[in-house]
């Protein structure tokens, strides 16, 4: 067996590994019409941080007073979620729009989950009532979903030496499912700019504003259909571009990503062994063949 | 009484032998005190405090990483590098074991041990970096997540440390003696040698397919269904340009362990290893260009990202191919060393590209690695090349060893 075989056999494989996605594409996406879901009317929101307040109370994440949500000066610069604020306010100036709009963020739930497909322990579960929880006790901290998810929601406790989690938004899932009650952050709104219900309605609720409403709405539900869609929606009066949301994430689940490379991997397994032990064996042969005419040299040294 | 120190004496003669270099133990700890050895006394000085600070206060105060750079110099050099540059031992060993290039023999081992001990030190950085490294074997025994391309990796690096341990386990016996272990352990070398490269495969191309879910935050010129290819053919130039450059450091560090015919043929060996680089290389290059026009990014090489992909596809990759197919035209050893050590530097920013400098290319901060994590990374590189020194200052790794001999 010589180096250009060894190259073709290269190419082969390289071939199967690019060529395979295909195999991967068919899917069972799971939509259960009962789950759960919030929608954000970003039109009626005052950026009044209550929905801040309201989420650190619920989850016992460090407080303060509420009057102290009133500042202003946060808004100065645009926030990210982190380990102890699952979710956080920014504002937002938008073009020929007379006033500032506020945008509340907090993980959007995802109906596939990039984090969920990106854990090598299974973190992460879709649950049938819509929220997508993170359970602390399989986690190694590879940190893995941060990098996976799209929204960048996930956040970590870096001055945590011996028990780091990923911290994230839960949907207050206990809260509904066990007490009955909204989320936090429905509960508090005074504005009633977050909606708690099923996806499916909270669908057509949002369709109708949009289609009641065509001069305050933008025609687009986001987390509709973005990276396959999410439970949480937002409905907005200016575009999302202009929001800092990501409008070029595609409606193609993440987990479809990576699905092609795995389903061509059990053909790596079986195509790979036989191809390295089929040039193995070629090579006996011939080096035996070579052996019965003459010794070879480098055999002797 | 005479029997118990007679015991004792053979013990004692057995360490000196077998772990003392044949000193007495004060002989033995004077020829340590050399300055190469306090460079190294300094570096542990500096890397073990930190490594205390790091498992007793977190992540925290000895690295940058934020919620937005959850990756940083530990994942993209200690490990992505790492795995990259430990491909050297799947690489020679399918050469030599599956097809037969027999004159590469001499250097199997070397590569095989800087293989295993490279995987090994990732690993080692890992715990660094994971935030419950005590939590490593869940996702091997505890609970799956089969759905992630880490998943993968996890296992393949697991069983392929074990699969490099059992291809250098012949000479661990060959210098405890050993032989009939030994003879087995032969057999089993074929067998673990194609489990290695199938392992091999799937992992250094896994490394790449676990960025295939940061389509929105890897630059679209780093970003491309073909990542999991481009990182796997780039290992196999990373592993042979790696095999180049450390059999080229052994031979000056340990030149005396080296039979004669070996020195003879070794310049020649090198232009073989420099001419499969050079090809590994050319397949890379024009698989990366593939990868821009299958996403026709062609308008974004104009931009500042653009200069840096310029920068890594001319600066790092056709460059040092050229001088690679210089030392190949001129049959020079010395050209295709320079070649080799800038391919591996190229390779190193192809993946800090990947993983840290094209990462998040739509967010205004950026990720500069604390001095620290610095510190870390050259502190778990030094451990491995103490090691590497350990080990072939007493097992048979770059001669053969008189009772053995390959063709046995
Ligand atoms: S928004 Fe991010 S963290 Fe939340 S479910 Fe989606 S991928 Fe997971
Ligand atoms: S950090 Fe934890 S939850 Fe996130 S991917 Fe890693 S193991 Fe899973």
């Amino acid at each position: 067996m010589d180096r250009n075989s060894f190259l073709k056999t290269l190419g082969v494989a390289g071939a199967a590994l690019t060529s395979l996605p295909s195999l991967g594409k068919a899917r069972t996406r799971v939509i259960s019409p009962d789950w759960m879901g919030m929608l954000t009317d970003l039109s009626l929101c005052v950026g009044c941080r209550r929905c801040e307040w309201a989420c650190n109370d619920a989850n016992g994440l460090p407080n303060e007073s509420l009057s102290s949500f009133e500042d202003q000066s946060v808004f100065d610069e645009t926030r990210r979620t982190e380990a102890y604020k699952f979710t956080v306010v920014n504002r937002f100036e938008a073009d020929g729009y007379p006033k500032p709009v506020y945008v509340k963020k907090q993980c959007m739930h995802c109906i596939e989950p990039a984090c969920a497909s990106a854990c090598l322990v299974k973190a992460f579960r879709k649950t049938s009532a819509g929220p997508v929880l993170y359970n602390e006790d399989v986690c190694i901290g590879c940190r893995y979903c941060m990098i996976a998810c799209p929204f960048h929601v996930p956040a970590y406790e870096y001055s945590d030496a011996f028990a780091p989690a990923v911290k994230k938004c839960t949907m207050c899932f206990e809260r509904f499912t066990e007490q009955g009650e909204k989320p936090a952050c429905a509960s508090i709104c005074p504005q009633e700019a977050i909606t708690f219900g099923k996806r499916s309605e909270l669908l057509q609720l949002a369709r109708e504003k949009i289609r009641s409403h065509p001069d305050r709405y933008v025609d687009h539900i986001y987390g509709e259909h973005e990276v396959g869609g999410s439970n949480w929606l937002y409905i907005s009066p200016v575009p999302f571009e202009q929001l800092g949301f990501r409008t070029d994430l595609g409606e193609t689940p993440y987990p479809e990503m990576t699905r092609g490379f795995l389903s061509a991997v059990p053909l790596v397994l079986v195509i790979w062994p036989m191809l390295l032990m089929g040039a193995y064996s070629f090579k006996q042969r011939k080096q035996k063949a070579e052996h019965s005419c003459t010794i070879d040299e480098e055999e002797v040294s | 009484m005479t029997t118990w120190t007679g015991k004792l004496d053979s013990r004692d003669s057995w360490v000196r032998e077998k772990l003392f270099l044949g000193m007495p133990f004060r002989e033995y700890v004077r020829s340590l005190m050399t300055p190469s050895n306090f460079v190294v006394l300094v570096i542990f000085c500096i890397g073990l405090p930190i490594a205390v600070i790091r498992f007793t206060q977190g992540l925290e105060p000895v690295t940058n990483l934020t919620d937005d750079y959850p990756w940083g110099l530990w994942i993209g050099f200690d490990v992505l590098c790492g795995v990259a540059l430990a491909a050297g031992g799947y690489c020679l060993a399918s050469a030599v074991h599956l097809f037969g290039l027999k004159q590469y023999y001499p250097i199997v081992r070397p590569a095989v041990l800087t293989g295993f001990l490279g995987y090994f030190f990732v690993v080692v950085g890992l715990c660094f970096d994971l935030g419950r490294p005590w939590r490593l074997p869940y996702p091997i025994v505890y609970s799956f997540g089969v759905t992630s391309v880490m998943f993968l990796v996890g296992w393949h690096v697991f069983l392929y440390l074990t699969v490099q341990f059992l291809e250098f386990c012949p000479a661990i016996f060959e210098w405890l003696g050993w032989k009939k272990v030994l003879h087995w352990a032969n057999k089993l070398t074929i067998g673990a040698t194609v489990f290695g490269v199938i392992l091999s495969t799937l992992h250094q191309s896994a490394l790449g397919a676990m960025f295939l879910l940061a389509p929105g935050k890897l630059h679209p010129l780093w970003y491309s269904a073909f990542i999991p290819v481009f990182f796997f053919i780039s290992s196999i130039v990373a592993g042979l340009s790696m095999v180049i450059f450390e059999s080229t450091l052994s031979h000056r560090i340990f030149g005396h362990q080296v039979s004669h015919e070996h020195h003879a043929n070794f310049d020649r060996l090198t232009i073989g290893l420099g001419r499969a680089a050079a090809i590994a290389l050319f397949t890379y290059f024009c698989l990366k260009w593939i990868g821009v026009a299958h996403g026709n990014h062609w308008d974004l090489l104009g931009t500042t990202y653009g200069e840096l992909f310029l920068m890594e596809m001319l600066g790092f990759i056709l460059l040092p191919l050229l001088v690679y197919v210089w030392g190949i035209k001129t049959a020079s050893a010395r050209i295709i060393r320079l070649a080799a050590v800038w391919t591996i530097l190229g390779i190193i920013f192809n993946r800090l590209n990947v993983s840290i400098f094209a990462f998040n290319w739509q967010l205004t901060d950026r990720y500069i690695p604390h001095w620290m994590e610095f510190a870390v990374s050259i502190t778990i590189v030094t451990v491995g090349l103490m090691t590497f020194r350990w080990i072939v200052n007493r097992m048979p790794v770059l001669y053969e060893h008189p009772h053995f001999s390959a063709t046995e």
